[in-house]
């Protein structure tokens, strides 16, 4: 049985596993290449900056990058905390009613019977796939018919409707044993009351993950900003930093702001999937789609 | 309140139906309609028949010779590409412990979570076109190359440079399921494969994992599908202009963004659109009929 010497998920390291590491390493190392870039650029002082031939890696960091980054203006007297405390805001609020939005969806289509039931979750299924720019037009014709041009709310309205997330949760909740919900109703629990008491608290991992899915949507998205806002006030930070090079031109000394603002971006991604990826992991094992 | 009760389901699904109904269904269905149109914003729409879909494909030369072009390399090679990637990189991952396992993981799932449009402000100092671009000082002292090259801004350079940082970024939500999937076949399967005489790793995947993990291959299909065309509008970003240096990395995405809001021939871009929803659920059909149940 030489096939067992190497396995998959394998509970301790054999030699065999070393060939693995060989293909995995440079790979990751080409993979970690612009995340470093990003982290060394940000932290550049101006000299550094403008040396040449260029260093890819900082010798003597600080945060100038993002003093500057704070103090520059967009012409007019919006400063960049205004465009950081939207982003912080949709995303908070957007995390908190697509989380709310989807376990009442989820836990009705995998614990209420009903004539619609399959033919709802089939449509789910089927919008896993919609891609929110290709009909972007319409989109904006709907929410101009709305009235929700330049509102606050269109930033997290324009994200809620999540397919993955719906998706995800009621996957979980199918795991939940009827009986544990039929014995609650007996006990004279409302729909309500079961879910905030019952289901929520089982449903921790797959909560988690589809909070942090709608966190990367809404911290990510510059979509809301740039095609139903016009006013600067209410534009997130992922728009201003998509269109930085607009602010600050594309100086060398604005290359150095600019890596200073992805890094704003990316950070709280990266340390919320870390503290997740366990939750992230358990829940994905039942993201099959049949 | 018994009444109410018969009806909780409807209750606990209409916040989710109404906005599935206003940002999603009603936004294909108006694209269909105003596919048919002419529209130009401030009139209204004025029914035009097939007339649209027939400029698009017969008079809009750069839609046939460029847009269309660059979007079936660029998805072909990402969608599909990107996928393939996705898979294996799960599947050497998982033939790892824990600890090591979980760090690889991290490392090849962290580009996903750079946003896409904001990273291209780092893709530029990259690929910046003077000698002070990273990659040409670092060609130039290699001597690969004599003088700085116009990463961005060249026809010949750009779509390329496209489909690597997209697959610099494939490896998402879908990389995450198929790595769980993997994970999580039953052991007992590939002893019962080998007694039954499979011999190598790679008659393995084929004919144990890939079969046992069917539903997250196909989760992870429909993902690397979204994932592709929702990256689609980086030529723009990349190259700062819509459209792109001689359109090289124009996508139907921006195909869609030039007539919408910038030449505001409406009906025109949402015939364009029903075309990318057509292409994106072909390729989603190809996904369920590989790795469906049905």
């Amino acid at each position: 049985m030489a096939g067992f010497t190497t396995k998959t998920n394998p509970k301790r390291f054999h030699k065999s596993q070393l060939k693995f590491y060989f293909i995995l390493a440079p790979i990751a190392a080409f993979m970690l290449l612009p995340i470093i870039f990003i982290f060394s650029q940000a932290f550049k002082p101006i000299d550094e900056l403008f040396l040449y031939p260029p260093r890819f890696f900082v010798r003597r960091p600080t945060f100038n990058n993002f003093y500057e980054l704070f103090a520059a203006t967009k012409g007019s007297s919006i400063p960049v905390s205004r465009y950081l405390i939207n982003s912080i805001l949709t995303a908070l609020f957007t995390v908190i009613f697509t989380i709310i939005i989807s376990v009442f969806a989820g836990y009705a289509l995998s614990k209420k019977r009903f004539k619609a039931k399959n033919l709802i979750f089939t449509i789910n299924n089927l919008a896993l796939m919609f891609v929110p720019v290709a009909v972007i037009i319409p989109r904006y014709l709907i929410v101009q018919k709305l009235g929700l041009i330049d509102t606050f709310i269109i930033n997290v309205l324009s994200l809620l409707a999540m397919p993955i997330g719906i998706f995800l949760i009621k996957q979980f909740v199918d795991q939940i044993p009827d009986a544990l919900i039929e014995a609650a109703l007996i006990d004279g629990a409302n729909d309500f009351q079961i879910i905030f008491n019952l289901i929520m608290p089982l449903l921790k991992p797959a909560i988690s993950t589809v909070g942090i899915l709608a966190f990367q949507v809404a911290w990510n998205s510059a979509d809301a900003s740039t095609y139903f806002i016009n006013n600067e006030n209410l534009r997130t930070f992922a728009f201003y930093v998509s269109n930085l090079t607009a602010v600050t031109g594309n100086t060398i000394a604005g290359q150095g702001i600019a890596a200073a603002a992805s890094l704003i971006m990316f950070v709280p991604n990266l340390v919320l999937f870390i503290f997740m990826q366990s939750r992230v992991m358990n829940t994905m094992a039942h993201s099959g789609l049949k | 309140m018994k009444k109410l009760k018969k009806y909780m389901h409807w209750i606990l699904l209409s916040p989710y139906l109404t906005l599935f109904v206003i940002f999603i269904l009603l936004p294909i269905v108006v694209a269909i309609y105003l596919s048919f149109t002419y529209f130009n914003a401030i009139q209204s729409p004025r029914w035009v028949g097939l007339q649209n879909y027939v400029n698009l494909f017969t008079r809009d030369e750069i839609f046939m010779q460029k847009v269309l072009p660059n979007t079936i390399k660029f998805s072909l090679i990402v969608g599909p590409g990107g996928y393939i990637l996705s898979f294996i990189l799960a599947w050497l991952v998982a033939q790892l412990t824990k600890i090591p396992r979980t760090i690889f993981a991290l490392i090849l799932y962290s580009p996903s979570l750079t946003a896409g449009v904001t990273m291209a402000v780092v893709w530029r100092v990259l690929f910046n076109g003077d000698q002070q671009g990273y990659l040409n000082a670092l060609l130039l002292r290699l001597g690969f190359i004599d003088k700085p090259i116009q990463w961005l801004q060249s026809p010949e350079h750009l779509l390329t440079i496209m489909i690597i940082v997209s697959l610099w970024s494939s490896m998402g939500v879908g990389f995450l399921a198929m790595l769980a999937g993997i994970l999580n076949v039953d052991e007992t399967l590939y002893e019962a494969a080998y007694i039954d005489g499979i011999r190598n790793r790679l008659q393995e995947i084929i004919y144990i994992t890939i079969p046992a993990m069917k539903p997250q291959m196909l989760f992870g299909a429909v993902m690397s599908i979204v994932q592709t065309f929702t990256t689609a509008g980086i030529g723009v970003a990349l190259s700062g202009t819509n459209p792109t240096p001689q359109y090289a990395g124009q996508l139907i995405v921006n195909h869609i963004e030039d007539y919408g809001f910038l030449r505001y021939e409406m009906g025109y871009a949402a015939a364009v659109s029903v075309v990318l929803l057509l292409i994106i659920y072909l390729f989603s059909r190809i996904a369920w009929k590989l790795f469906g149940d049905n």
